[in-house]
This record gives structure tokens, sequence and C-alpha cells, in this order.
């Protein structure tokens, strides 16, 4: 198990004008996009948002071959997704085999259905590419604070979040040690079948939750210290400001959005 | 009263538990600490000197008796947050009290919790980082930094706060002797030029040979107070007690022992090295 391979809300850093934009300019603009990638039906529509995406892509300076291997996990998802839909759309038959029927209609509706979520993924793994795992709990803190009249504890969640991300190293190398001490005394991780790979966890996850608990009531503690009291009268260090760029880049995700809602209402 | 940062009276604390039985952890402690003295306080585990601690800053409260830091009654609960900015602590975990996932943001999580507007949040956090020498990693992830440095990042993340003392709980031991050094060494700075009180609980006798002022505590009472010097004298006391003088106490007392005429009073390695010279040259010249 290489566990420093987890790639987990990857950040890679950069100055491209887009690392430079407002996290919540960023997030908004994303939200609008993935409603836009909805309202797409025909292959004209689609071309425009591949357009916009692969220009940003482009000045974003992430490789695309980061983006690809970001799709991994998620090739079980399309696979299955294109085979439910080629099946199950009825239309004009492809070919027939026992109870299954291929459509001409299902392979053109998967074809764009994994288009669409292969866009939508890219969309979302650009965000997380290019903005710092802080600066998106900062962004998500204003912009869900609207919330907070309703009690939604907002800033609690993005204090949990980057508290999350900050232990993250810390509880994988402490994983590292426990495993290596672990297998100093003969415990095996890496042979047998699902079962017993899956006991052979519990040694390993019982002394990482007792740490954590531990480490947990020594944070609070320490958190107190400092004079945490929640998010009431908390000021910060970093303000998030928005520049006449965020503002152009909403404008342009909106713009996009509108030329393929109307597009489609026109059956392009 | 209002002249000491620290000041307790007839401090009792037990831990209540479950069945009843509650075990008394200080019992009757009477201590004042004078503004920008450097206070040591020695023990072995057990002996009740981070419970101590703890009740400096008010997160433990007292079950009988009373503290007060600069003049404000620590069960005035509000208060609270004058009384934290006062006393800043640091932990013996670094992992475990840095809250951000970059230098420089952990050291401003303090003001921010006191609602300093942000420009002078960031002016602080940089005199900070450069206080304890870590202005050049002040966009870097903590976790990625050795034991000593992420202390110093701890310590710097209580002076942004601009407290009047700080406590160091057993802050030196989980680290390595340079990471010890690089912490005192930034501590006793911190003592000297800005004149911040700092009480360092300790079980380590060479550094609380280096403060001002020693308190040794055993079964949750004072047992000794005074400058190390004269505290590390008493040799046969401590080890009654349990505890080692440092080590050129330990060989000059040896040195007594064996019929030499040599004072107990050299605390580090250079004035243990004066004082055997200054013997040994003498025996030279009595024989000539």
């Amino acid at each position: 198990m290489a566990l420093k391979d987890i790639t987990l809300g990857q950040f890679f850093p950069g100055s491209s004008p887009i690392h430079r934009l407002d996290p919540r300019a960023k997030l908004i603009a994303l939200i609008v996009y993935i409603v836009a990638l909805f309202l797409a039906v025909g292959w004209q529509t689609y071309l425009i948002a591949f357009l916009v995406l692969a220009a940003v892509v482009a000045v974003s300076t992430v490789k695309p071959r980061a983006l690809l291997k970001g799709m991994k996990p998620v090739l079980f998802l399309l696979v299955f997704t294109a085979i439910l839909n080629m099946f199950y759309t009825p239309g004009r038959e492809l070919f027939h085999f026992w109870i299954f029927t291929m459509t001409y209609e299902g392979v053109a509706r998967a074809f764009f259905m994994v288009i669409r979520i292969l866009m939508l993924i890219t969309a979302t793994f650009l965000l997380t590419y290019t903005t710092s795992p802080l600066a998106l709990t900062d962004g998500l803190e204003h912009l869900l604070s609207p919330l907070k009249k309703i009690r939604f504890p907002v800033h609690e969640l993005a204090m949990i979040m980057s508290i999350a991300l900050r232990f993250i190293p810390t509880l994988i190398e402490e994983t590292d040690k426990i495993m290596s001490a672990q297998r100093a005394r003969g415990a095996d991780f890496d042979t047998g079948n699902l079962v017993q790979k899956a006991k052979a966890l519990i040694p390993l996850l019982v002394p990482l939750f007792i740490s954590a608990f531990r480490r947990a009531d020594e944070l609070a503690t320490a958190m107190e210290c400092r004079c945490y009291h929640g998010g009431e009268g908390r000021t910060r260090m970093k303000q998030l400001r928005y520049r006449p760029a965020d503002a152009l880049f909403i404008l342009a995700a909106l713009a996009v959005c509108v030329a393929v809602g109307v597009l489609a209402h026109f059956g392009w | 009263m209002k002249d000491a940062i620290i000041k307790t009276q007839q401090l009792v604390f037990r831990y209540t538990t479950e069945e009843g039985v509650a075990p008394t952890v200080l019992d009757g402690i009477d201590l004042t600490i004078e503004p920008g003295s450097f206070v040591a306080i020695l023990g072995h585990n057990g002996s009740g000197k981070s419970t101590l601690a703890k009740h400096f800053n008010a997160i433990l409260l007292p079950s009988g008796g009373k503290v007060w830091v600069s003049g404000l009654d620590t069960a005035d609960e509000a208060r609270l947050l004058d009384i934290r900015r006062q006393v800043g602590m640091v932990f013996q975990n670094p992992d475990n009290q840095i809250v951000a996932s970059v230098v420089e943001e952990d050291v401003a999580f303090g003001p921010e919790n006191l609602g300093v507007p942000p420009q002078e949040i960031r002016r602080r956090v940089d005199a900070a980082l450069t206080t304890v020498g870590m202005e050049g990693y002040a966009t870097r992830a903590p976790h990625l930094l050795s034991g000593g440095q992420k202390q110093r990042v701890a310590i710097a993340g209580v002076i942004a706060m601009e407290p009047a003392c700080i406590v160091l709980d057993e802050a030196t031991a989980m680290l390595d002797p340079v990471g010890r050094r690089e912490v005192l060494s930034t501590v006793k700075k911190l003592n000297r030029e800005k004149g911040i009180t700092v009480v360092l609980i300790t079980h380590h006798m060479d550094e609380a040979a280096q403060a001002g002022r020693l308190v040794v505590m055993h079964d949750g009472r004072i047992v000794r107070d005074g400058p190390p010097a004269r505290v590390f004298q008493d040799v046969e006391g401590l080890r009654a007690l349990g505890l080692e003088v440092p080590e050129t106490v330990g060989l000059m007392y040896e040195l007594r022992q064996a019929g030499l005429d040599v004072p107990l009073d050299a605390l580090d390695v250079d004035g243990c090295a004066a004082e055997l010279f200054s013997l040994l040259t003498q025996g030279e010249k009595s024989e000539a």
C-alpha cells in the first residue's frame, strides 16, 4: 500500500490567471458551467462547452495528463453509465442479443453522457488543482455565509474542513509508522483474500483511532489557549477580494451558460 | 497583587471521578510570579506541574483557592479572553497544536480569534516569525518542518497574541537535543529582549538550571523555591524526592564527598570547568 500516493483534493501551486482568481469566483463559475453542461443537448452545444473548458485548461497551465490521471477512479462509473444508456434507451435496433437490445439512440446518448461526465469531472478537478484547500474553504465559508441566518453552522463546517486538511498528512505519517511497527512484529497487510486483508487492518485502525481522539483533545485545548471561541468576532489575515477579472470570469461563465441554453432551446 | 503576573493562593485541585473518589492533584499552592521573570517548574511525572500550568490561563479552574492573572480572577468567565491573551501556552506535542496547513496562517490564528484588524495581523505575524527565526518558512506546510521548527512556529503563534507571559508545558520533551536548544534559546531571547515572563515546565535539570528561579514540585506541593544555584545545592534533599541534580553539580558533590573543597553552585559546564581548573592550579601551587 503506497499511502503517499493518495491524491485528495490535490493542489498544483502556480501563478496562472486561473490560479489567481478569487476562489468564490471559481466556485460560482463551476456551478454555472455544470448547469450549462446539463442544458446541452446536441453536438454543437457540447462543442461549445468543450472549447470553453479546453481554453480554461490551456490558460491554467495544468497538464492534461494530470487531469487524465484523475479520471482513473471514475472509469468504472463511466463504463457502467455507458452500458446502461446503450441498452436501456428505446429506439431503432442496432443489434439484439438474448434479452438485451442495443439501439442507435442509446449509443448516441451513451456517448454524450460519457462526454458530459468527463467534462464535469475535468472542470471540478480544475478547481481543486488551481485553488489551495485553504482558499477553497475560505471561499465556501463566504459563499455559504447567508445560511448563517437560518443557523446553519457555516463557520464550524469550514473550520472542520480546514482542520481535516491539516491533519491528513499527519495521520498518513502516523499510519505508516503503525504499519511498520505491526510489520516488525509479524503483521501481514499484503497477502490473503479480501476478508483476511480487512481483518489485518484492525490492529492498524484501533491505535490510529485512539491516537486521533487524543490529538483532537489536545488540539481543542491548544485552540482554546489561543482564544478560539467560534466564528463570532473573528477576523481574517487574508481578506478575500473580488477583482475585475473575477467578475469577468463569472460573466463569461454565465454567457456560455445562456448561449448553450438558448441553442439547446432551438434544438441544436 | 497588581504587580504579579500570576498569583495563586491556597490553590487546590481535585479531579472529579465517577466513583466520587477525588485524588488531590494540587494541594495548597501559593505561588507568585513576577513580571519579566524566568521561572522553571520542576518535578517528575505526577507531581502536578502540568496541572498547575493549566490553571495559569483558566483551562482548568481551581477546586479551592484562587488564581489571578494580572489581577484578573481566572474563575471570572466574562474575562476569559483577556486572561488567555495575557498568558500563552505551548504544549508538548508540536503536531497537536498547529491548526492551519500553512505556517503563517497558523501564526495568524490567535490574533484572528481576538478580532485584530487584517493589516495589524499581517504585521504581528511577520514580526513573530522573525522573532523566532522562522521568517523564511512563512508559506511552508507545518508537517514538513522539524520538531524544533514546529515548536518555534507554535511559540510564534503565541507571541502574535502579544501576551505578557508564555507558559511552556514540557514543550521540549519530544524534541531532539538540537530542537531543545533551538526552543530554549528562543524562549530566553524573548525573556531577555521583550521582557516576556516565561514559565518553563520541565523535568530536564539542565533546562531548569538556566532559569532565574526554580520551583520544585512534589505530590501537588511546592517543596523548593529559589535561585537554581541554591536549590541544587541540596543534593541529598532532591535525591530523596526522586530528582537528580545537573551533572555538573553532581560531579562537584562527589568531589566534596571525597573531601575536596569545591562550591556546589556550578550550573553550567564552563563554570564547572573553571572551578576544577582553579582547584587543580591551587593544588599545584601548594605543592610547589
